[in-house]
């Protein structure tokens, strides 16, 4: 008993030194909480199979406010927890940010958390801008492409920093059919994903309206994603010389490797997620050499904002930051510009805020340049309007295809 | 009285407690937005775990795949409240007959999986049931359902394949349903309630001998003439009713519903509640449910340690409810009030 009592105390007291390291690295991370600041709040995975893209903007959120308070003027408090992809987590985690008094919400990094805590975002009139949530349900009032209703009513305080998923399946096509890149083209989509899905539904309509002919589609899950031969054996044999790869980088290092273990080396032609893909650990990025890709963001771009930030991340994370980081960066920016151009204080109410907020994001002056575009704009319906950029990997470096 | 109609009315009581001081605490905004946002979920789980509890703990046989009937009566019933929200407007009356057709749904799954599985000996349900969790969370990845003038359409695949004029999409494969929430607490309570009173009469009645003679010695059981397959499809079919409505619950209570929510370790999950609280003793079930629902949001607290935390919360409540020492602690005091209550008896009695 003495034995048990005298280990159960140990535990204890270790993980109250426990709580007590994290509590001083949280409010470490939130900035100077004594002065006024504005409480802003995210959700995202930071454990779980999704938690790179949730660390990702974790991270480059921290950053952006890190540098935002520095310069003093506007000072940001950040809290970010965690929703381990789940939409009840996601609600959870919002609760806690709301009783922790959040001002305004970065959103969730991920698009069904997303669908789930913009609808209570909406509810409770808090500013919601995610900056990669990226499914149209997100948002609300983009009317469905088969029926021409709308299933989600539009949440007038949601926006996005991303693309939407439809978006980027309709400008993969255009470009495909106006540069001509591929005469018999093969998609492998994850037919388990929102974005994934999402993308393909788009590209395959606006495929059969642009006549582009689609040889092959194939499907994987997530419990499937180690091995793509059936796949890729299908468009090889359909002789495809285009391969649409809808998903992100990391089944699509998979699927390199693999076509080239058969020697089939077809065009291949991926979306924004694909960015990333040369940071793949044990990646032979030979293999790269020659993917398309359409993205906002290029990490080696030559542009000082990018490299400063690049640099930032790298220095204190130890890994070159994705489009998701890019986004997180841009998103808090905008947050930040916004406020000042509302002349907005720490001590108004969320709900004042947001308004204030909305009307500054859907003026026609409001404009903003970041990372991921210049000049980007958002509209009424919270889509954001920047260009996708066409880029080719040559030498293991990003080419604008332009 | 017996021994277990006492422990079944206090648990009555227990629910019926600690539903008033939440109700009343929620009122007045004394439970902060964290707790008050997990009232319906830790209903939908607490019933969960009673469900499962039949199964595991009464009927002695492990189900592996409890979260896919759940998700046939989340599914089943977003479906429905999407389909009536215009016949019938009221949302606590749709909210009722959303959980009715769910538990019907969910209770048809759990035929359709007993009437084989439930005639072999050995551990074959629980292979079974664990595929056919993750049968149904590929089935409605690929399901697409849409209304329109005409009806509900269903299709395979693609959204293409409904042949939808016009009308709406309710179902989108992985991208789930959206539906905006209608579930109460109140709503909640009522399920557990009769959750409640269905397996304590049920375990309480003959054939609830039955099904507990089978678990305890099949061969004993058989030679006096109780007929296996019926009292075994009996309990896990009830098992799988409650589940559905249970999903139907949780989902009501969701803005988006997500197919990967319904997986292996959502099962296990509510096999660790079922575990923690105890084989067969649904008080249990209920506090473990309640509990470790709420736990991982209090651990927020400890910020990036909070995983690590819960698992060694974990493990302690698993060494101290099995600790001998405590154990004996424990009875000794139980004994001790005994003992008392068997002296006021005794003088009551003179």
């Amino acid at each position: 008993m003495k034995k048990f009592l005298s280990i159960m105390l140990a535990l204890v007291l270790a993980l109250g030194c426990l709580a007590g390291c994290g509590e001083t690295a949280s409010t470490s991370t939130s900035g100077d909480a004594a002065a006024a600041a504005f409480k802003i709040g995210g959700t995202g995975p930071l454990t779980g199979g999704a938690a790179i893209y949730g660390t990702a903007v974790a991270n480059a959120a921290k950053i952006a406010v890190d540098e935002i308070n520095a310069k003093g003027g506007i000072q940001f408090e950040l809290r970010f927890e965690d929703d381990a992809h789940d939409a009840e987590k996601a609600v959870n985690a919002y609760n806690a940010l709301k009783g922790w008094g959040m001002q305004i919400f970065l959103g969730s990094v991920t698009s069904t958390p997303g669908v789930a805590t913009s609808a209570q975002a909406n509810a409770d009139n808090i500013f919601f801008l995610t900056p990669s949530g990226s499914s149209t349900d997100v948002l609300g009032g983009v009317a469905d492409p088969l029926t021409g209703t709308v299933s989600v009513e539009r949440k007038s305080n949601v926006f996005q920093v991303c693309f939407t998923d439809p978006n980027q399946g309709l400008a993969s096509a255009q470009y495909i059919a106006d540069k001509a890149l591929g005469e018999k083209i093969a998609v492998i989509y994850k037919n388990d994903d929102v974005y994934s899905t999402g993308i393909y539904n788009s590209f395959k309509a606006e495929a059969d309206k642009l006549g582009l002919n689609i040889v092959s589609t194939t499907t994987f899950t997530t419990d499937s994603q180690n091995d793509f031969s059936a796949q890729i054996g299908k468009a090889k044999d359909a002789g495809a010389d285009l391969i649409f790869l809808p998903m992100y980088y990391d089944a699509a290092s998979l699927i390199l490797n693999q076509a080239n273990a058969i020697g089939y080396a077809p065009k291949f032609f991926g979306v924004d997620g694909m960015d990333g893909i040369l940071a793949v650990e044990g990646f032979d990025t030979s293999l790269a050499e020659g993917v398309m890709l359409l993205t906002p963001f290029a990490a080696d771009a030559e542009d000082e904002a990018t490299k400063s930030f690049v640099a930032k991340y790298e220095a204190a994370y130890g890994e070159t930051p994705n489009q998701f980081a890019a986004d997180a960066y841009d998103a808090v920016y905008a947050i930040a510009a916004a406020l000042e151009k509302a002349g907005a204080t720490p001590d108004m109410s969320a709900s004042d805020l947001c308004d204030a907020l909305v009307a500054q994001f859907t003026s026609a002056e409001f404009s903003f340049d970041g990372l991921t575009g210049a000049g980007m704009k958002w509209s009424a319906t919270g889509e954001v309007s920047k260009d996708p950029k066409g880029m080719m990997i040559q030498g293991g470096k990003y080419v604008s295809m332009d | 009285m017996k021994k277990s109609t006492i422990t079944n009315y206090a648990t009555y009581g227990g629910v019926i407690i600690a539903f008033v001081v939440l109700y009343i605490l929620n009122n007045f905004g004394m439970l902060g937005p964290v707790l008050s946002g997990q009232l319906v979920p830790i209903c939908a789980y607490v019933v969960m775990a009673l469900s499962l509890n039949l199964t595991v703990g009464v009927l002695g046989e492990l189900s592996l795949g409890h979260a896919g009937f759940m998700s046939v009566g989340a599914f089943a019933g977003a479906t429905a409240n999407i389909a009536l929200a215009a016949s019938i407007p009221n949302t606590g009356v749709r909210l009722a007959v959303v959980l009715v057709i769910a538990t019907i749904c969910a209770a048809i799954a759990g035929v359709l999986i007993g009437i084989p599985v439930l005639r072999l000996r050995g551990d074959y349900l629980a292979i079974v049931t664990l595929a056919f969790g993750e049968i149904i969370k590929s089935i409605i990845n690929n399901l697409y359902i849409g209304m329109d003038a005409k009806g509900l359409h269903f299709a395979f695949l693609n959204a293409e394949n409904l042949k939808m004029d016009g009308g709406k999409m309710i179902l989108k494969g992985s991208q789930g349903i959206t539906i905006m929430p209608t579930s109460t607490f109140v709503a909640g309570f009522v399920l557990v309630m009769i959750t409640l009173v269905i397996i304590f009469n049920l375990v309480g009645s003959r054939s609830g001998r039955a099904i507990m003679a089978l678990r305890d010695n099949r061969i004993a059981a058989e030679s006096v003439g109780i007929n296996v397959t019926k009292y075994k499809m009996m309990a896990f079919v009830t098992s799988a009713a409650l589940a559905g409505a249970a999903g139907a619950l949780y989902a009501q209570g969701m803005f988006v519903l997500d197919p990967k929510k319904f997986n292996y370790d959502t099962s296990i999950l509510i096999l660790v509640f079922v575990v923690l609280g105890g084989l067969g003793r649904m008080w249990g079930s209920i506090i473990a449910a309640a509990a470790l629902t709420v736990l991982p949001e209090l651990l927020r607290e400890v910020r990036d340690y909070r995983m690590l935390a819960y698992a060694i919360v974990l493990i302690l409540v698993m060494l101290v409810t099995n600790n001998p020492t405590i154990k004996n602690f424990v009875q000794a005091i139980a004994e001790k009030f005994k003992g008392k209550k068997v002296e006021t008896k005794g003088a009551g009695q003179q």
